[in-house]
């Protein structure tokens, strides 16, 4: 039961992460959150199915294309949804990034359709044995996936001038601007890194799933609980308690029976914040006085 | 002299206000003949479950055209007016308060979702407003405990297919120990009293009760559970979505377990969502276009194909329950409308009362309802069927 039980927890949990890590993009450079990731996710899948079974293009093709819309919706996100509230000091992005997503959701019930649909994948076609359980290649690859794209942001923070910019875009914004840094591009790019990620996780699970205009909802509020409980300063935070949490999730379950996920996944998040309150990998910001 | 005057004056007057009051009653007479009685549905047209709410509305239209061009009921058209209920119990009881108050609904019909119909069934009693049930099977729907009862329905009830599910797997599979796989709503809750008390009469155990989430993407964990405890039948209750993702699961980890299922997977894309095995659920059904014996179901599939030309055959007017039990429905409260002379809510409820018999799609009802009695099926009214290439096709 364990093998089963943890590959369940391990592909929920890496995009749990995956979305998580939007989250963490985002705040690290701007400290804003998209409340709408959970709809980008579902953008994602949904851009994917259109390319790539209604208009029929190659699925390579289709996931490419998908994620430039995702990209796409990330900057008009920034730009229309929450730059005119911070440039007011306002906190209202807050709502107003609830607001888009609930709309983007309907614009897409309106447009794709309110029926659910299966996006087909060869990695999800037949399940192969793993240590004494079956798992689909495509569970498989989506701790992988999360796992690579967390040390892919690390590297481009880290070594990359981009990174630097971003960098130096949340320690000081006045002076990051004094020396040349375009500080209003780093944080749309950053916006757009935030739902590309989203997009990746959408097209991953899609497969496993289903694809429906619905389907980002439950995944975007489990995700923030995840960015909260790794401590939403850390890139790596965030991701480990993705994966955390999709395992207690299924463990739960596993052990203990499905009338008491939610009760345990969720109290274990309350009992982290209330012992550490800044997540198990988190940073307190500095409060000047 | 005087009073003469007076007396004839107020005789004039009293002579024009009489024509006057004459006429405006001839014209609201003439008006309310012409004024169609409104038929509220609340039912899912949008979401995972919106071919339910397209099923009902089709079997009601096709009911309605043929009332309609029978001369109406007591002289007057019938009209349907639908609201999309979301799935959502509270947005069901909010489309019932203003279908009720606001359009004046005569009848009220509910659709696939029994946590919408369990939020409706008390106003409904409160306002004594009929509503008729043609799809949700939640047992305390109709047994919904108030007297006077205002609720009547045209399909199955989740305590008479929890029997004949138990029996199913007993008879077919030769079950010894089924594990319950339930969806986790007020659904899930009817049936799993309903199995419970079916295995319980058969002096039979369970190998546990598992609930699935309506956005469970795995339910590997849940299944593994049943599986370690000895489960040799699957009874599975949900909407398509959670019951596809049971399939995946299932083909995931290579159980080959019968599953015996509720209607549930019925309401969509099954075929499409679940995958290889889809088309090894057996499923409870109330009626089946495909392999139907009955002439009427080959008369009524052509009248809808002329109605709706998107319908080309049998497999597009998937789930057929869903039109049949409405059609049946809408027919029978028509004949209670009929029987009560009026609109008035409980005089409709006594013509519920008064049918002897009606030759409906599903079957000839005689006597369906009676103060004691609000369902119109009864177990001989149930069929097995599988999902075959997105068509419902009986088993036996």
């Amino acid at each position: 039961m364990i093998a089963s039980t943890l590959i369940t927890g391990l592909g929920l949990g890496a995009m749990y992460g995956l979305l998580a890590l939007g989250f963490h993009v985002t705040y690290a450079v701007s400290k804003t959150v998209n409340f709408s990731q959970g709809s980008s996710m579902m953008f994602g899948a949904v851009m994917g199915y259109t390319f790539g079974v209604t208009l029929g293009w190659p699925m390579p093709l289709a996931i490419l294309a998908a994620l430039v819309c995702c990209a796409l919706l990330g900057l008009a996100i920034e730009r229309f949804v929450v730059r005119p509230f911070v440039q007011r000091g306002s906190d209202l992005w807050l709502m107003a990034t609830v607001a888009a997503g609930i709309m983007l959701e309907n614009i897409v019930l309106f447009t794709f359709g309110k029926e659910p649909r299966s996006l087909p994948s060869a990695w999800a076609d037949e399940a192969i044995e793993v240590f004494g359980a079956g798992a689909y290649p495509l569970q498989l690859a989506i701790p992988v996936v999360g796992i690579g794209i967390a040390l892919l942001l690390t590297l481009v923070q880290t070594r990359t001038k981009i990174g630097k910019a971003m960098l130096a875009t949340v320690q000081r914004s006045d002076a990051a601007r004094l020396v040349g840094v375009n500080t209003r591009t780093v944080i749309a790019a950053s916006f757009a890194i935030s739902t590309v990620f989203a997009g990746i996780a959408g097209l991953l699970i899609a497969p496993l799933f289903n694809v429906s205009a619905s389907m980002g909802t439950i995944f975007g509020i489990k995700a923030f609980a995840a960015a909260i409980l790794g401590g939403i300063t850390s890139a790596w935070g965030v991701v480990i308690a993705g994966v955390l949490y999709g395992c207690i999730e299924a463990l739960t379950t596993a052990y203990l029976g499905s009338s008491y996920t939610q009760i345990v996944s969720f109290s274990m998040v309350i009992l982290v914040l209330v012992t550490v309150p800044n997540g198990l990998f988190g940073t307190a910001g500095l409060k000047k006085v | 002299m005087k009073s003469y005057g007076i007396r004839s004056l107020l005789t004039r007057r009293i002579a024009l206000a009489g024509m006057a009051a004459a006429g405006i009653l001839a014209c609201i007479n003439t008006a309310q003949a012409a004024d169609p009685i409104k038929i509220g549905l609340i039912a899912s047209l949008s979401g995972p479950s919106a071919k339910s709410g397209e099923a009902i509305t089709r079997g009601m239209t096709l009911a309605i055209t043929e009332i309609n061009d029978a001369g109406g009921v007591l002289g007057r058209p019938l009209e349907l007016i639908r609201r999309d209920d979301e799935a959502n119990p509270g947005k069901g009881l909010i489309a019932a308060r203003e279908l009720i108050q606001r359009e004046g609904v005569t009848v009220l019909f509910g659709g696939l979702q029994t946590p919408v119909s369990l939020a409706i069934v008390p106003y409904v009693n409160q306002i004594q407003v009929p509503f008729m049930g043609p799809w949700a099977a939640g047992t305390p729907i109709t047994k919904n405990g108030a007297d006077p009862n205002y609720v009547f329905r045209v399909s199955a009830v989740d305590e008479i297919v929890g029997v004949a599910l138990v029996d199913r797997a007993v008879s077919v599979h030769n079950a010894q120990k089924p594990g319950l796989m339930l969806i986790n709503n007020p659904w899930g809750e009817s049936n799993e009293k309903a199995l419970i008390a079916a295995l319980a009469a058969k002096g039979m155990p369970n190998a546990g009760i598992e609930k699935v989430e309506a956005k469970d993407v795995d339910v590997v964990p849940q299944l593994t559970r049943l599986k370690e405890a000895g489960a040799d039948t699957i009874f599975m209750v949900a909407n398509v979505g959670p019951s596809a993702q049971v399939m995946k699961s299932l083909e995931r980890m290579g159980w080959d377990v019968p599953v015996v299922s509720h209607w549930g997977p019925a309401g969509g894309r099954f075929s499409e969502l679940a995958g290889p095995r889809a088309k090894t659920v057996e499923m409870i059904q109330t009626f089946t276009f495909s392999g139907n014996d009955n002439p009427k179901a080959d008369e009524k599939l052509t009248a809808l194909k002329a109605l709706f030309p998107e319908i080309k055959s049998a497999a597009d007017v998937t789930p057929a329950v869903g039109i049949a039990n409405a059609y049946d429905a809408m027919h029978l409260t028509a004949l209670a409308i009929t029987n009560a002379e009026s609109t008035d809510g409980p005089a409709i409820r006594d013509g519920f009362y008064a049918i002897e018999s009606y030759d409906g799609m599903i079957k000839t009802y005689e006597k369906p309802f009676t103060p004691e009695q609000h369902d119109a099926l009864g177990p001989n009214d149930y069929v097995f069927t599988r999902f075959i290439d997105g068509e419902i096709i009986p088993i036996d």
